[in-house]
């Protein structure tokens, strides 16, 4: 069968950890949809099991965290690591928030796709999943 | 001649700028105002006198020449001691009052030592589980002596309850505690978004709170129904003091409905506003705000004690509004907002630092950011003439203009049911999601300007330096969880916190039951599971 008419890309769009700061993360995934994409959010307060779980469940594509708490070096590792359990770490990982430029360094070297700190144009963010996110094989 | 005269014969034949002329919060501004924009009637009237009814133009008659706004820096992060620290340090650089920021797990009711509160302890504010870290919290401090601010909402029942118990270890008589707790529930579900039950009971909690200190701490405001965090999620200037009134009258009406007069807690409300960018603007809403408040406390509730009907007001200048890129230029509009605060009329002001969308501020950010207050206040002659803008007719039009367009908004609500209906129907949430949405377009588009983002940008930056919370303060404060709950008398714990969900299930109030479960080492968590347990859990309903 022609692989042409593909499903669009499927995005889940979360925050995980304590932190409510939602302005950011509903106007990404506002601007996610209205590109096209279908976007899955969960909403405030997951866990990064939670997020992983909704992940292989929901059969995304990619992933999107927002992150306004400082809690970015605990909380972005574990959600890789519950996807590798999960047998899925080939789901890309990209975040955003209040993240220092030495901080998201170390995320990127621990896995994480790309990490969008504060004054990304949600173009950018739109564009950076155009060209990097592929529909997921199984 | 008329202002439309003007416009018509002097103005259109003029070039202006193929532009929209419009605030932050997308209101557009006529070229000029003149005295045919203000409400029909005597001007002087609407605006009343400073001190007096409706408080347009201040709550007091003198102002800051009696009295100058309490200088009041927000601070928080690692342990109680890293924080008492930073106090013991503002306090020396000539702040006024204190005001504590907790972290997450506190403010979302989780020790230190629970899986939800990993990597999250001491980052955004200070960690506080027991009893003893309030104690450290204010060590060296005399509770009589100095007003506290506690940003807390959803677990602030068991913070006033430490901070009570802390007053006794002091010898301090509850009477002559001063401050605040935010305990402003419903702008939690409209914007800040830290909660633990849903609405309903979490309104019961706070009008516990409001009925027990009326009677017992009777200095204390306990609440401060807020805006910031309201502008924070991106509404405008309108809906922020729009949903931010409606909020303090459902307070208002679940408190008279709870049987109390409303002169008898009415005086003890305080409000917390954010200051953002748009000048002209911030400073009109703050004057509309004192009006509209004065006027539904006479009107709806019939209100006569002054003090009911004076609202008065925290603010603080707007994170959101200030951008990681060129952080220096942070400063600069700080001050701005800041200057609108004073010509506001506010009683007490935090101004951020320039550090702040990076990282908690450093010491030397937060000095810089007092010390733009201390300027404002002494060196630029703002605060010696009373209102100093008022009758100014662009202010006065937008006051005017500000105020019709919230009632607009207030009116609506009230036929939604009040503002718990509104809450569970989801309305002030999606506005405000509508208002940031649009705003995030026009920066994009470049209809708006912010500089050093969308328009001026450099290439190099110096970056400041940051304040970094060790990892080593989650373990340290989890382990002292710990052994508190090991150490302490296991049976008076238990017995306290049976006592305390007794009084969830009957409806008795919580404070007394909950001031003698932290003295016996009740933690905040177990606290906030006897409220998951009675109350139920909240889910965010994941609105976009």
């Amino acid at each position: 069968m022609a692989m042409t008419a593909a499903r669009p890309l499927r995005i889940l769009v979360g925050k995980v950890g304590l932190d409510g700061h939602d302005r950011g993360v509903k106007i990404i995934a506002r601007a996610l949809r209205d590109a096209g994409f279908e976007v899955i959010y969960t909403g405030l307060h997951q866990t990064p099991e939670m997020i992983a779980e909704a992940a292989v469940q929901e059969d995304v594509d990619a992933i999107g965290i927002s992150l306004l708490s400082g809690a970015h070096l605990t909380l972005f590792p574990a959600v890789l690591a519950e996807l590798r359990q999960r047998g899925a770490e080939d789901i890309p990982v990209f975040g955003g928030g209040i993240i220092p430029d030495e901080d998201r360094e170390a995320l990127l070297r621990a896995g994480v796709a790309a990490i969008f700190t504060p004054g990304a144009s949600t173009q950018e963010i739109v564009q950076w999943v155009r060209s990097h996110v592929r529909p997921r094989t199984e | 001649m008329t202002k439309q005269e003007w416009l018509d014969q002097v103005y259109r034949g003029t070039a202006e700028r193929p532009v929209r002329f419009s605030t932050v919060s997308d209101m557009e501004v006529d070229p000029l105002y003149t005295p045919d924009d203000l409400a029909n009637g005597d001007a002087l009237a609407r605006i009343g006198w400073p001190g007096m009814y409706p408080y347009t133009r201040g709550v007091y008659p003198s102002m800051y020449r009696g009295k100058p706004w309490t200088m009041r820096q927000f601070a928080g992060f690692g342990t109680a001691d890293d924080t008492n620290a930073r106090f013991h340090y503002l306090l020396e650089q000539g702040q006024t009052g204190l005001s504590t920021a907790f972290d997450m797990p506190t403010l979302m009711g989780y020790d230190a030592d629970h899986p939800r509160a990993r990597g999250e302890v001491g980052r955004e504010g200070v960690a506080v589980s027991t009893l003893d870290d309030v104690r450290r919290l204010f060590r060296g401090i005399d509770l009589s002596r100095v007003t506290t601010s506690m940003t807390v909402n959803c677990t602030a029942s068991v913070l006033l309850a430490m901070y009570l118990a802390v007053a006794d270890e002091q010898g301090v008589p509850w009477a002559r505690l001063g401050g605040t707790i935010q305990n402003d529930m419903l702008k939690e579900f409209i914007a800040q978004r830290e909660w633990i039950s849903p609405p309903q009971p979490s309104m019961r909690i706070v009008v516990d709170m409001i009925q027990f200190c009326a009677q017992r701490v009777p200095r204390w405001h306990p609440v401060s129904v807020s805006g910031y965090h309201i502008r924070e999620a991106g509404s405008t200037a309108v809906q922020e003091l729009a949903f931010t009134l409606a909020d303090g009258l459902a307070y208002v009406q679940a408190t008279v409905d709870r049987g109390l007069a409303v002169d008898a807690f009415a005086p003890r409300l305080s409000f917390f506003f954010n200051v953002h960018n748009d000048f002209l603007e911030e400073i009109a809403k703050l004057r509309a705000a004192r009006r509209m408040w004065a006027t539904y406390m006479r009107e709806r509730f019939g209100a006569s004690d002054p003090r009911s009907l004076m609202l008065r007001m925290h603010a603080q200048t707007a994170g959101a509004s200030l951008t990681a890129q060129q952080p220096l230029n942070n400063v600069v509009r700080v001050t701005i907002q800041a200057l609108a605060a004073v010509l506001g009329g506010v009683q007490s002001l935090h101004t951020n630092s320039l550090d702040e969308t990076l990282a908690l501020p450093s010491e030397q950010a937060v000095t810089v950011a007092l010390r733009t207050q201390q300027i404002i206040a002494e060196e630029s002659g703002v605060a010696n003439i009373v209102d100093p803008l008022g009758g100014a007719w662009a202010i006065e039009a937008l006051t005017d203009r500000i105020e019709r367009e919230a009632r607009a908004y207030i009116d609506r609500i009230d036929e939604l049911g009040g503002m718990l209906r509104a809450i569970e129907l989801g309305y002030p949430q999606r506005e405000i999601a509508e208002a940031a949405w649009r705003y995030q377009q026009q920066v994009e588009r470049g209809e708006k300007t912010i500089v050093g983002v969308n328009r001026y940008q450099s290439v190099e930056e110096a970056r400041p330096e940051l304040l970094r919370v060790s990892e080593a303060v989650e373990r340290r404060q989890a382990e002292r969880v710990r052994q508190i709950k090991r150490e302490r008398n296991a049976t008076r714990a238990r017995e306290a916190l049976v006592r305390v969900r007794e009084a969830a299930r009957s409806g008795e109030n919580l404070m007394p039951p909950l001031v003698d479960a932290v003295k016996c080492m009740v933690t905040l968590g177990e606290v906030s599971d006897v409220y998951r347990e009675v109350f139920g859990e909240y889910r965010d309903p994941a609105w976009l």
